[in-house]
């Protein structure tokens, strides 16, 4: 499987470096980040929590609350357009019909006054203008799409009569309802429980065969990609740190921050035999505050050495379509 | 339901065979669950019979209101006067019907008034940050660290003639006092929608539905507004009570309405003198007052969680 998806390039993110002002000083919490996403395609970001997953995509819609965040450098190239100049208005006509986005939390994300279906259907008739017959039909046909059982009563329930995988999948019919050409998904299992997660996960497969968009799939579970994407992206304190075909990064994980990673997915089928500990990454993410030159992993790296906190490693080529920031890799 | 046939689960916009289950209206699941409080229903009652009686209690009875009888002073409860005399002997009853058009009015008027500007700078404030949400707040400040009466006294002076000539005596008045009352009574609504604007600026269906293209302003309006509204309309039912009573501070400094028109909060002030041998003609005022007040605390509660659907009752 090559690293390309089908078709054309529809989201290039450039040397992407989006900062946030504390009280102690800039935090760069995502510090140059160049991400690739072709039509039809499915890509995973994966990284702990605090990496700049959940900041590069937020970038990519300009949800990033301005102040205190700022896009200081770097291209969001949509179909070849840059947005990080366009105004409110223009970004607007971009959400939801171009990009859309399922957040993390399920539980809090609809508006507890209004029904799913007025919900859904505003999104609807906001971009697609169709009158509220049309709407509701619309609304409907999605939450049928998303295997709501009865759609037709559901639609005129609130959000707290549905459970948490059921809103998550309102959630969805409601980023799908406008026919979005990239679909951005946040975390959208970690609120769930495990059995709801991997329903959540085929109704993203199943979505993305019949709808036929891109999807972003931000998640810290190695697991997840492994089974849902064709393409991973490895982010690390800010910086992408490798960027492989999904079978070649789990096969041949070239940076240590990945091999770790990898290293630490719990394996039920050794533990039945080994009585072994669980691997895990000693340390903790580094301060993003006016991070120091060099490796940002390396003071958590075993294989670390003195070149290593020396110069910042840029990310190179290793195989086709492999690309890792390490200068020992 | 009944009768309906189950839609294949087809993905097809065939929407002409899906067959909807009824649907019960927004309005009608409120008014179900409004049914449920008891002491709003017994509310809705009590307030819209007092509305009723000053409506077209003096087209029935027909007793003038300044009827003056020096033998009838301080009279109690009779079959002439139901409700008895004042120290002129002028009956009650016709005193109270025809004063609490002016009073439930100036009290509601002056609530509406409140709330809608108290809510329109509590938003802006609350949806905008720095300098405006700032600069709204010292207004606010402001207007709580005046001085009240000294300013009402300059308003009242400065407009009262103007008004007068522009719409008539009483009315202007009417203005006058609705406006006067408000002005001073917006900044708690104020402040709680502004800090209620803030929690939930930052709550996950905002920033979903600012994701999928909301605009400032529909967010205000859908998403934001009418999940800050509860305490809302708990303060405003409050700010009947205060416009009641406020109204009646202003008869008694000679600043409202003419010492003639007998408002409840003026029956109120004249009859204090009278406690001792009277006092059904202060009892008869406070009660109404009163009443106006709790009843309209209990709508106010009843609404509230009738208006959310959260709420499971």
């Amino acid at each position: 499987m090559s690293a390309t998806g089908t078709g054309e390039r529809l989201l290039d993110i450039r040397g992407l470096k989006t900062h946030f002002k504390t009280d102690d000083g800039w935090v760069h919490a995502v510090d140059g980040v160049d991400i690739a996403l072709d039509a039809g395609e499915t890509l995973g970001v994966v990284g702990e929590s605090g990496c700049g997953k959940t900041i590069t995509a937020m970038s990519t819609l300009k949800l990033i609350p301005m102040p205190p965040g700022r896009i200081v450098a770097g291209q969001i190239l949509w179909r070849g357009r840059d947005i990080v100049p366009l105004t409110s208005d223009e970004m607007r006509s971009i959400r939801a019909k171009e990009i859309a986005i399922v957040f993390q939390e399920p539980m809090t994300s609809l508006n507890p006054v209004y029904t799913v279906g007025d919900q859904i259907g505003e999104v609807i008739r906001q971009h697609e203008g169709l009158n509220k017959k049309q709407t509701l039909d619309r609304t409907i046909e999605m939450l049928r799409l998303v295997h709501i059982p009865n759609p037709e009563r559901r639609v005129n329930d609130y959000p707290h009569q549905f459970s948490g995988g059921m809103r998550q999948r309102v959630m969805i019919a409601m980023a799908l309802s406008c026919n979005p050409k990239l679909l951005i998904a946040d975390e959208p299992t970690t609120a769930l429980d495990v059995t709801i997660q991997a329903q959540i996960l085929e109704l993203l497969a199943e979505m993305k065969s019949k709808l036929g968009m891109a999807v972003m799939l931000i998640t810290h579970a190695m697991g997840v990609v492994a089974e849902t994407c064709q393409r991973v992206v490895v982010m690390y304190a800010g910086k992408v740190v490798e960027e492989a075909p999904v079978r070649e990064l789990f096969r041949n994980p070239r940076h240590p921050y990945t091999q770790g990673l990898i290293r630490s997915i719990p394996r039920i089928d050794l533990a039945a035999v080994k009585k072994t500990r669980l691997e895990a990454i000693g340390g903790v993410v580094p301060r993003l505050i006016d991070p120091a030159p060099g490796c940002r992993f390396a003071a958590r790296c075993r294989f670390a050495k003195g070149i290593c906190s020396e110069a910042t490693p840029e990310l190179r080529e290793v195989a086709p379509g492999h690309k890792v920031a390490c200068v020992l890799a | 339901m009944a009768g309906s046939t189950l839609a294949s689960p087809t993905v097809s916009a065939g929407a002409a065979t899906v067959v909807r289950a009824k649907r019960i209206s927004p309005g009608l699941e409120a008014w179900r669950r409004f049914r449920r409080h008891r002491l709003a229903v017994a509310s809705v009652f009590i307030l819209g019979f007092m509305i009723l009686a000053v409506a077209v209690g003096p087209l029935v009875w027909q007793v003038p209101i300044n009827e003056i009888d020096f033998t009838a002073r301080l009279a109690g409860p009779s079959l002439a006067h139901p409700l008895g005399t004042d120290d002129l002997g002028q009956d009650l009853l016709a005193r109270m019907l025809y004063g609490g058009r002016i009073s439930l009015a100036v009290g509601l008027a002056a609530m509406a008034a409140a709330i809608f500007v108290g809510v329109v700078i509590g938003a802006i404030a609350g949806i905008s940050r720095g300098s405006v949400d700032a600069g709204l707040m010292w207004l606010t400040d402001l207007f709580l660290a005046l001085p009240q009466l000294p300013l009402l006294l300059l308003i009242i002076y400065l407009f009262r003639d103007s008004l007068k000539e522009l719409v008539g005596p009483e009315m202007g008045v009417f203005i006058l006092i609705v406006v006067v009352i408000a002005g001073f009574r917006w900044m708690p609504v104020a402040r709680l929608v502004r800090a209620q604007f803030f929690s939930l600026r930052e709550k996950e269906f905002v920033e979903a539905a600012r994701a999928l293209g909301a605009s400032t302003s529909r967010q205000v309006v859908r998403h934001i507004l009418p999940n800050s509204l509860g305490p809302v309309i708990v303060a405003g039912t409050i700010d009947v009570a205060a416009a009641i009573i406020a109204e009646s501070t202003l008869s008694f400094l000679g600043l409202g309405f003419p010492p003639d028109i007998p408002t409840w909060g003026r029956l109120l002030f004249d009859a204090k003198d009278y406690l001792d041998f009277a006092p059904h003609w202060a009892l008869i005022p406070g009660a109404a007052i009163f009443l106006a007040v709790l009843t309209i605390n209990f709508i106010g509660d009843g609404l509230r969680d009738a208006l959310d659907p959260r709420k499971v009752l």
